[in-house]
């Protein structure tokens, strides 16, 4: 192990995963500093969402190691609770608890995780809501918002939890195009903050604005990282050239 | 035909027949209640890892919803005694019913459980949730509300079927009406009233239980 791993929010070395015969995680070693910005792309089934559903262990890996903030996650999960305190996510589906007002979204993990008081969760979770601009929802239920609003209040609800480290699962693929902006927004306010992201995404521009890194995957392997900049003018790879000529060019 | 019908008597015997509602009602909606708890817990236990649990769960599914509830009760009331659990008619009367609704609710709860998409469980677990508190706070009420007509049905179902606890002598409704047939002999005007009180306590039910489910499951969904 390096010295400076307490620098580090994520490590993974040597991820393999397999969903039966089919390998989805291919050697992946991966280094993400404390407070940096990483956006994840590539075309469907690349194992983008596999990689970062590994990292709070939603799925399992069958080789490799994966820790976060220098604790490293037990193949079979059972620190998981531990990590995952440290981690917020954000969906594409949003999953918003449809029998919970967002107010009581935002408060439920609060109260029993955490076991925070009643009025200290409510607190916290109004402020989030405000810091999303969504406060004056608090009272409705999911269903009552527009895809946008379910996403901003998905990020709310991550957020009460204090995490470290954000992951972000295409959180606007599912969104109409009008409210694609509204999400990305309160996402680049949130990177400004100085939190560690993840998030996969095929939103170029937001990757130009706040990416340390972007990462490019393909059939479960890591092609190629670069800063943005590079990534985007001078990608050293053919599949990633491949990729990008079809994302920007419609 | 020269039978000359005759509704005083059944009328006449009103505190008696109200008393058989109340013995209906008590025990079937305790019944609802016990057996709808222990439907969950078999459920759970039939959608465990474990497979111990779940063979164990398995087996009284099966067992209970593949036997007479006749017979189910007969057990609990004259077999039990045998090792030494001696219960009253009504006892055993609420005892059958809740092993009989339990096996049921399990399926029906398990299928309302088996509705809720996985994300919202994986929501849970991102937040940092226990299994415990995934269920109980997330994926309960929107799995109960799933099933909801279906529970209910099954409720109104059980609540017909504790006619049959009569003849464990559990002082219900068709008891009673059986007992006045034996005083008056007015079969007839007997069951048909017999049969108007039940009615009612379904429709009674049905109404009733259709208003918890506007109030606890008064949420939007698209």
């Amino acid at each position: 192990m390096s010295v400076n791993s307490s620098q580090k929010a994520i490590e993974m070395v040597g991820v393999n995963k397999w969903y039966g015969p089919l390998q989805v995680l291919k050697g992946i070693d991966l280094d993400v500093s404390r407070g940096e910005h990483i956006v994840l792309c590539g075309p469907s089934g690349s194992g983008k969402s596999t990689l970062i559903r590994c990292i709070n262990h939603l799925e399992e890996i069958q080789q490799g190691r994966i820790s976060v903030n220098g604790t490293e996650l037990s193949q079979k999960g059972t620190n998981a609770d531990h990590i995952r305190r440290d981690v917020g996510m954000v969906f594409q589906q949003f999953n918003l608890f449809p029998h919970l007002t967002v107010l009581e979204n935002c408060m439920l993990a609060q109260r029993r995780v955490r076991k925070t008081s009643a009025a200290e969760a409510k607190d916290k979770a109004m402020r989030h809501l405000e810091r999303v601009h969504i406060a004056e929802q608090a009272q409705k239920y999911p269903a009552q918002l527009s895809g946008g609003q379910q996403q901003r209040v998905a990020i709310a609800r991550a957020l009460c939890m204090d995490p470290k480290i954000m992951l972000f699962d295409e959180p606007t693929s599912a969104l109409d195009p009008e409210m694609v902006k509204e999400v990305l927004d309160t996402m680049i306010s949130l990177a400004d903050g100085g939190i560690t992201m993840i998030c996969v995404t095929h939103e170029m521009g937001f990757a130009r604005a706040v990416a340390h890194r972007v990462i490019f995957m393909d059939r479960g392997e890591i092609i190629e990282s670069a800063k943005p900049d590079a990534f985007f003018s001078n990608p050293s790879h053919e599949r990633t050239r491949a990729f990008l000529s079809q994302i920007l060019n419609h | 035909m020269n039978y000359s019908f005759d509704f005083t008597p059944v009328l006449a015997a009103w505190p008696m027949l109200l008393e058989g509602i109340l013995g209906t009602l008590r025990m079937s909606s305790l019944s609802m209640v016990f057996g709808l708890t222990l439907g969950i817990v078999f459920m759970m236990m039939r959608m465990s890892r474990q497979p111990v649990l779940r063979t164990i769960a398995i087996g009284y599914i099966e067992l209970i919803r593949n036997t007479p509830i006749l017979v189910q009760v007969f057990f609990v009331f004259f077999g039990m005694p045998a090792i030494g659990l001696r219960l009253s008619g009504e006892q055993a009367a609420i005892l059958a019913m809740t092993l009989n609704c339990g096996a049921y609710a399990a399926e029906i709860v398990r299928g309302g459980v088996q509705s809720i998409r996985p994300g919202q469980i994986e929501a849970g677990r991102a937040l940092g949730l226990h299994t415990a508190d995934i269920y109980r706070f997330i994926v309960f009420r929107p799995a109960i509300r799933a099933v909801y007509p279906a529970l209910c049905s099954q409720f109104i179902l059980m609540m017909l079927n504790s006619s049959l606890v009569s003849s464990v002598s559990a002082e219900e409704l068709t008891y009673f009406a059986q007992t006045l047939d034996s005083q008056t002999f007015r079969s007839f005007e007997i069951y048909l009233t017999l049969g108007v009180i039940y009615l009612v306590l379904s429709q009674f039910f049905s109404a009733a239980l259709s208003m918890i489910g506007r109030v606890y499951f008064s949420y939007p969904t698209k």
